[in-house]
């Protein structure tokens, strides 16, 4: 019986699991150093709040894995042996595989600040983190302010956390604006503001120049590198970004970049090997997408693919159109397609946008300026329905009909005010239309492409 | 504002003290024409009990309630053993004339509530003699302590989402010592309330007057428990009303089932008995109204002239097509989660204990073995009882149907709707009867999973398992099994309370009502992925 072996139990490696067990027989071994069963990373956050037991974000019982016939093995790999086809544990144990899959996923990327490894400086991504930041920062007694570095999705995220217990939260941010090498400035802007709403003293243009210790090695204070300002601190988080988790295969013969190297077929350049998730890195970006997707859905995308090549239906990993998804404190965020910031956009990109005047709720639209084409949605605290863009994103249509259709694809949950009227007319008004917002059809919504 | 809710607990917790302790105040006993006219209006023939009753009760002592109570029992007890002695005694000598003579002499009825009836003519004391001043010292003190300690999150809890900050970080839900505290008491208050109502007596005094406005007669101890109920709802949706404010489906969901408990279920029947009609909760559908066609309500609604017959008629349809065909339009959430008084109580004294279900599969198969073997039950005394009443028999293929309505009504009307289901709120969450017990339940889960428009549908593939729904699903359903594979969730067991899908921070979950085809949709590969291989798996 083939042994496919897999490193990390994230979301990649046990969708591939999963799948892999759906076709086949092969014996499956999942291995992980950081827990002995596969849970949500996204999700850690709610443990620190209190939302949720740390058990609660497991998806699968116990049993599950018996029953299913999939192997766990804790333990830290530190290094594959490709010519023996083995994997060696820090304790010097290994385990023969006739297909190996790495698929370790991220670690917090540091940029070599003086004091990054000081007690108390943290990043938030493993489940280790999590302890630790209920070590240094159980209540606002213990830890009187809280530093945060990065300004992206985990940073808020992590601003949201400390919030959550009453920690005062100082919010470091490179850009001049949040995540706006992501987002159009509008919609940064409404982000700036409800970080601001929800008492967190965000600093923007503000980059960590030095963090500060005490007498035993805890943080102390953090100095701001353009006003050489000291921040008093008892715990700095680092969130400026996470870069593929691959130290042990370095020196193998497994060809890396930032990440591990595969083609299309998620392959890597030694035979039986291949990588997924975060920590794969595509020779050549596919479309608009990054090079490395550190994202929980192409993770999962990866895993369901690879699985048919291991189960002998070789296919390409093609993922279809981008969507993606997060949470600002009380605003949610969607977007399905592709939205770019205007200072990096494409020149043929324009965007319509709308916003309500309650500053918690805006969309924007991008379509291509000649051909009207529908190229991509941002909405914030409107829910929208995914099969619905997708279709559109796929049938190729415009934005008069995406305009025109829009209540189709709302997805608040029932008695939710809507928007569609009100966005219809202002679109009608910058641009001359006089589009009529449909009311919504079971019968398109379920129309297949 | 933390002060203010300090101030408030401490309120409420005087008031819950006084209201449990006024229970241990006054003084019981009867005066000879008052016992004499109680004893020949309930036609006892029983010399011996009025004599037992005269030695126990008819004293210049002041009885307590325990004490009062007591002695009314062991006369009742003592008047019954003397007369089956009798029984036995001919029955050995074979006199059937005098063995059937002694049936009439015996006192049927439970001892606890002789003690409460002959408790609410005989007592004296606070709550007696000055009902508005402990109305406002119980109820009163309660409800403002209440309302100071829920009033002030619309600032704490920050801006309006959703703010399940702490949950599992604080003892009262997390089931911690405070859990297990409100547990104990509130299995004790069903346990007395059921089983031994002559001791909440006084509470019943409180609310005489109020009672008497209402429907003209003095306040039994069901009518403390509607009327607590209506207030704990009313107080507890204010909570509601502040952590989902953001939220229309909860707000709106929130004032109907307040507005079905306080108008259906309190107050038309009240006002029916006012006008000497049936007291009749026009919402509460048989089986979990289930001693509907019991023989003394088949009774009391014939009896009753125009209105009993359309009670009787309404009820039928109200079971038979009401319930079904709304199922099918909207899912049975319209009933548990928008009209049911047990749904109402779990929605909002419930909902700081929604996240302690059960997700586990074991649980999920508990359930429907007993969900499913209550229907049964509940069907099967029906038909017994309905069978007896026509034919005027007593049983039904061996079945005794005085012996399986008093079961049923003891085991699954008194403890696991009342002890079980609501006693149990803090440690094993707030829909333990509505999930493993309600026979009505069972009734529209079939209706829903086989035949509705209801679903939750599931975005695409936005779901990131993190767990939220399944945490804060009141019915222990695993909405992440579902949802993590791009499903709509389709589960008899779903009340429809919306709360998954608030919870969810990615948008993935709706309740909607929309057509049949495509409800079920189990995928393997998700939404976003490689269109040709979403075609080829899930088309396989």
């Amino acid at each position: 019986m083939e042994h496919i072996v897999i490193i990390g139990n994230g979301i990649s490696g046990v969708t591939l699991a999963r799948h892999i067990r759906k076709n086949s027989n092969k014996k499956i071994t999942i291995v992980s150093a950081e827990t002995e069963y596969f849970f949500s990373r996204t999700a850690l956050m709610y443990v620190y709040m209190g939302h949720m037991k740390f058990e609660h974000t497991q998806p699968y019982e116990s049993w599950f894995w018996e029953k299913n016939k999939i192997n766990l093995k804790k333990g830290y790999v530190k290094k594959v042996d490709s010519s023996n086809k083995q994997i060696i544990f820090s304790n010097d144990e290994y385990i023969s595989y006739d297909k190996l899959v790495l698929a370790t996923g991220s670690k917090p990327t540091k940029f070599g600040w003086p004091g990054q490894d000081l007690e108390g400086v943290m990043g938030m991504y493993h489940k280790q983190d999590l302890e630790n930041l209920e070590k240094y920062a159980p209540n606002n007694q213990v830890c009187k302010r809280a530093v945060i570095v990065g300004g992206g999705l985990i940073g808020i995220e992590l601003a949201e956390m400390l919030h959550s217990r009453k920690i005062p939260v100082t919010f470091l941010v490179r850009e001049s604006s949040f995540w706006n090498g992501v987002l159009p400035a509008m919609e940064s802007e409404m982000i700036n503001k409800h970080i601001q709403n929800n008492q967190i003293d965000l600093r923007l243009n503000c980059n960590l120049k030095e963090i500060k210790s005490d007498a035993k090695g805890f943080v102390k204070s953090v100095i701001i590198e353009e006003t050489g300002e000291e921040i008093e601190c008892n715990i700095v988080g680092l969130t400026t970004g996470v870069s593929p988790n691959i130290d042990f295969i370095k020196n193998s013969t497994i060809e890396t970049n930032k990440g591990v190297l595969v083609n299309r077929f998620l392959e890597t350049n030694s035979k039986d090997i291949y990588a997924i998730g975060d920590c794969a890195e595509q020779r050549q970006a596919i479309g608009n997408r990054r090079a490395i997707e550190a994202v929980w859905y192409t993770g999962r995308m990866m895993g369901e693919t690879l699985a048919q090549t291991i189960c002998k239906n070789k296919i390409e990993y093609k993922p279809g159109n981008w969507f993606n998804s997060a949470k600002f404190f009380d605003i949610e965020y969607q977007t399905y397609g592709w939205v770019f910031p205007e200072k990096n956009s494409p020149s043929y990109e324009k965007h319509f946008q709308w916003k309500h005047q309650d500053n918690t709720k805006c969309i924007t639209i991008a379509y291509h300026k000649d051909s009207l084409l529908f190229l991509g949605i941002n909405t914030f605290g409107i829910r929208m329905r995914h099969e619905v863009f997708d279709k559109w994103l796929s049938e190729k249509r415009t934005i008069d009909y995406v305009i025109e259709y829009l209540a189709d694809a709302n997805f608040d949950p029932e008695f939710y005010s809507l928007y569609e009227k009100d966005i219809t007319s202002k679109f009608n008004q910058e641009n001359g239309k006089s589009i009529h917002s449909r009311k919504k059809s079971w019968k398109r919504i379920f129309t297949k492409a | 504002m933390k002060i203010l809710k300090h101030i408030g607990l401490v309120l409420f917790l005087i008031g819950l003290s006084i209201f449990t302790g006024v229970l241990f105040t006054g003084s019981f006993n009867l005066s000879s024409t008052e016992l004499t006219s109680y004893v020949s209006n309930k036609g006892y023939k029983s010399e011996l009990i009025l004599n037992n009753l005269k030695k126990a009760v008819v004293t210049n002592e002041e009885l307590s309630i325990l004490e009062f109570s007591s002695r009314v029992r062991e006369a009742y007890k003592d008047s019954n053993d003397h007369y089956d002695a009798l029984i036995n005694k001919f029955n050995e000598e074979k006199d059937w004339d005098k063995k059937g003579e002694q049936y009439q002499y015996k006192i049927y009825g439970k001892p606890h509530t002789l003690s409460f009836e002959l408790a609410k003519i005989a007592g004296k004391g606070y709550a007696k003699e000055l009902p508005g001043t402990l109305w406002l010292l119980t109820f009163g003190l309660g409800i403002l302590g209440a309302l100071l300690f829920i009033l002030p999150n619309l600032f704490l809890l920050g801006k309006a989402g959703i703010k399940n900050n702490g949950i599992y970080l604080e003892s009262s839900t997390n089931r911690g010592f405070i859990a297990w505290l409100v547990l104990v008491y509130l299995v004790l208050f069903y346990l007395v309330l059921y089983f031994m109502p002559d001791y909440v007596v006084n509470w019943t005094y409180i609310l005489d007057p109020i009672s008497k406005s209402l429907n003209g007669g003095l306040a039994s101890q069901w009518f403390v428990y509607g009327f607590l109920y209506c207030i704990i709802m009313l107080v507890m949706a204010t909570r509601m009303y502040i952590k989902y404010r953001h939220n229309k489906y909860q707000l709106i969901r929130t004032t109907s089932v307040l507005f079905f408990q306080i108008v259906f279920a309190f107050l038309i029947p009240e006002i029916m008995t006012s006008l000497n009609m049936p007291g009749y909760d026009f919402k509460n559908a048989f089986p979990l109204d289930y001693d509907f066609f019991f023989d003394w309500n088949l009774n009391s609604l014939l009896n009753s002239g125009g209105i009993g017959i359309f009670i009787l008629v309404w009820g039928i349809i109200l079971t038979l097509i009401i319930v079904p065909v709304m199922v099918y339009f909207f899912g049975k959430r319209w009933y548990c989660s928008w009209v049911c008084g047990c749904g109402g109580l779990a929605e909002t004294l419930g909902d700081p204990y929604r996240q302690h279900s059960d997700k586990s599969l074991n649980a999920w198969k508990l359930e429907r073995w007993l969900i499913h073997f209550v229907l049964l039950f509940s069907l099967v005394m029906t038909l017994v009882t309905l069978y007896t009443y026509f034919t005027g028999t007593d049983s039904l293929l061996g079945i005794n149907s005085q012996w399986i309505k008093d079961t049923y009504s003891f085991l699954i009307g008194a403890w696991f709707a009342g002890v079980i289901g609501t006693g149990f709120y803090p440690i094993f969450g707030n829909r333990v009867w509505c999930r493993f017990g309600c026979p009505l339940a069972a009734y529209l889960g079939f209706v829903q999973r086989f035949k509705s428009r209801f679903r939750i549908t599931t975005n695409g593939g936005q779901c990131i398992s993190c767990g939220n729904c399944s945490t804060y699903c009141e019915q222990g359903i695993d909405v992440r099994a579902y949802a993590q594979k791009g499903e709509n969730i389709v589960r008899s067991s779903c009340v429809g309370c919306g709360i998954c899908s608030a919870v969810c921070p990615r948008g993935v979950l709706k309740l909607e009502n929309g057509p049949e085809n495509g409800r079920i949709n189990p995928t393997d590969i998700l939404l976003g992925n490689d269109v040709n291989l979403m075609e080829l798996i899930n088309n396989k």
